[in-house]
């Protein structure tokens, strides 16, 4: 079980499966607000739901908007579950305390990969089991 | 980070959930850009007021916030919405989406906030002292306030300037420290500029080159035309704001840091540019065709004195297109009592408040020629309007309504 460690953003706990993305994610006009499914052309997430999942990416992009989306994902059951990031920004710092999202940053994200399970507390993350390929 | 014991209260909810709501975010805020403490904040201009940009989500949250009994606790006041509050049928936006903009107004109303709905609150008695630190959002508005003002203000998102509104605080850092105000470009300019138009271009190309850094300019001539020095200040810096993440600038003998500390505001490291010509930037601003749907002045919103000039110069004049002037409702109402409304309705354009062409629905209303004198708006409409924009001086603007098609 490898331990990562990072800054809290908004602190909690956490378990799920993570979903990664090398690219930053800009959560407005580019997530479909009924199902999580990230519809920007060209994405590496592109047709994939964030729903539920740990998402890992290095940062957010595009309008501070996007805060907003995190939090109508929240109302209707389609937002991450946490998120772990390499460098949180205002966007996502903003939607995760207005949506109550566990996150953290400053982690070294290409330690995680998508099919993960990890564990999120405080600001440790446990991997409990790596995705077998 | 450090709190104090009444920030620390807020903090544990002695203030009510929505208080507490607003301090979780500075003090995330504070976390991730290493703030050291708090800052008492004695204004707030809140963007993020239009339907058309924070949608449904955006009225959720704020419908939200409203509910946990949130308040704003200093002078506050609303950035431009989707509409003219009185106007908007006569704007061609439907009553669908006018409804919901009734609805985010009528939520910040409720927190306090003053409906002022324009991007140039300090046209309307809202400026900032010299040194005072404030919580400004708009790019333009906090360009403005920075620079020309010497206000201290970061450009901050819709939401934290609503939570620093809601506990008069936001975290030092960034532009609110001295040492993260010098300047990183030196700029000479070596060409004359006269319009607003000329320091609009100068602003884009200044924006394009300097991204998120702070400029010091010097060389611009007396700026001693028909406007004030504020006009053509507001142009320049809504274009750096617009085309780069200008939130600061110098100009030598003009702004106030500069007229206190002139090369001093130089970092050590700074990159020096020269700017011999602005035939780039004009080549990059101006598209080429004819039709037109719509002439639209005002970003950032028109004062009472450019609002003035345009009416003195189209009185008697018929336009072809439609024509609109964008500005406050105080502004409105001041240049409705000198007759300069009228004199603009009787050419066939449009006075409107509350609104502009960057976050009005123009496009659902089926504006797809758009001519602006603004190179803010020239940069924006494109993407946010999908329209196909024209850039020129406020005097081909007005000939391009009269002719009913773009020449230039």
């Amino acid at each position: 079980m490898e331990i990562l460690t990072g800054r809290s953003i908004y602190e909690g706990q956490a378990k799920g499966e993570v979903l990664r993305s090398d690219m930053p994610i800009g959560f407005f006009g580019h997530v479909d607000l009924e199902t999580g499914i990230i519809k920007e052309p060209g994405h590496p997430l592109e047709g994939q739901s964030i729903a539920g999942k740990v998402i890992v990416f290095p940062t957010a992009k595009g309008s501070t908007v996007g805060s907003y989306i995190l939090y109508a994902l929240k109302k209707r059951g389609k937002a991450p579950l946490a998120f772990i990031m390499k460098d949180c920004e205002l966007i996502v710092a903003v939607g995760a305390i207005i949506s109550e999202i566990v996150g953290i940053d400053q982690v070294d994200i290409t330690k995680l990969h998508t099919g993960d399970w990890v564990s999120i507390e405080g600001n440790r993350i446990v991997i409990e089991q790596t995705h077998i390929y | 980070m450090k709190l104090t014991d009444e920030e620390q209260a807020i903090l544990l909810g002695e203030g009510g959930r929505g208080a507490q709501k607003a301090m979780e975010i500075l003090v995330a805020l504070g976390k991730i850009y290493r703030a050291f403490d708090m800052v008492p904040v004695q204004s707030a201009q809140i963007a993020g007021v239009s339907y058309r940009n924070i949608g449904d989500p955006g009225v959720e949250f704020l419908a939200d916030w409203v509910q946990l009994g949130a308040k704003v606790a200093i002078p506050a006041f609303m950035n431009p919405a989707g509409i003219d509050r009185k106007l908007w049928k006569q704007m061609g936006v439907d009553a669908p989406f006018a409804k919901k903009q009734m609805k985010i107004i009528s939520h910040l109303e409720k927190m306090n906030i003053e409906p002022t709905l324009t991007c140039t609150p300090y046209h309307i008695g809202h400026v900032p002292q010299f040194g005072e630190h404030i919580a400004w959002s708009e790019s333009s508005a906090v360009s403005f306030a920075n620079s020309v003002l010497g206000a201290r203000t970061n450009r901050e998102g819709g939401p934290s300037a609503l939570a620093a509104a809601i506990v008069g605080r936001t975290p030092r850092f960034g532009l609110h420290l001295d040492e993260n105000r010098l300047a990183s470009h030196h700029i000479t300019v070596k060409t004359r500029l006269s319009s607003p138009a000329d320091y609009g271009a100068l602003g884009y190309w200044i924006g394009k080159q300097v991204g998120g850094g702070i400029p010091y300019i010097e060389g611009l001539a007396e700026m001693n035309g028909s406007l004030e020095v504020t006009e053509y200040l507001k142009a320049l810096g809504a274009a750096m704001a617009a085309s780069g993440a200008v939130a600061l600038y110098h100009i030598q003998d003009v702004t106030p840091e500069a007229v206190n500390s002139g090369h001093q505001l130089l970092k050590k490291d700074h990159i020096k540019i020269r700017v011999e010509q602005l035939n780039d930037a004009y080549q990059e601003l101006k598209k080429s065709g004819d039709k037109l749907d719509l002439v639209a002045l005002g970003c950032p919103h028109h004062s009472l004195e450019e609002i003035r000039a345009v009416a003195q110069t189209v009185a008697g004049r018929k336009f072809k297109v439609e024509f609109w002037i964008t500005t406050s409702y105080q502004i409105r109402q001041s240049a409705a009592a000198e007759g300069w409304v009228q004199l603009i309705e009787s050419a066939g354009g449009k006075v409107i408040s509350d609104t502009c062409m960057v976050v009005a629905p123009l496009k659902e209303a089926g504006f797809n020629h758009i001519a602006v004198n603004s190179a803010k708006a020239a940069c924006y409409l494109p993407s946010h309007q999908g329209a196909v924009t024209y850039w020129g001086t406020t005097e081909q603007c007005i000939q391009a309504a009269i002719e009913g098609k773009w020449k230039f």
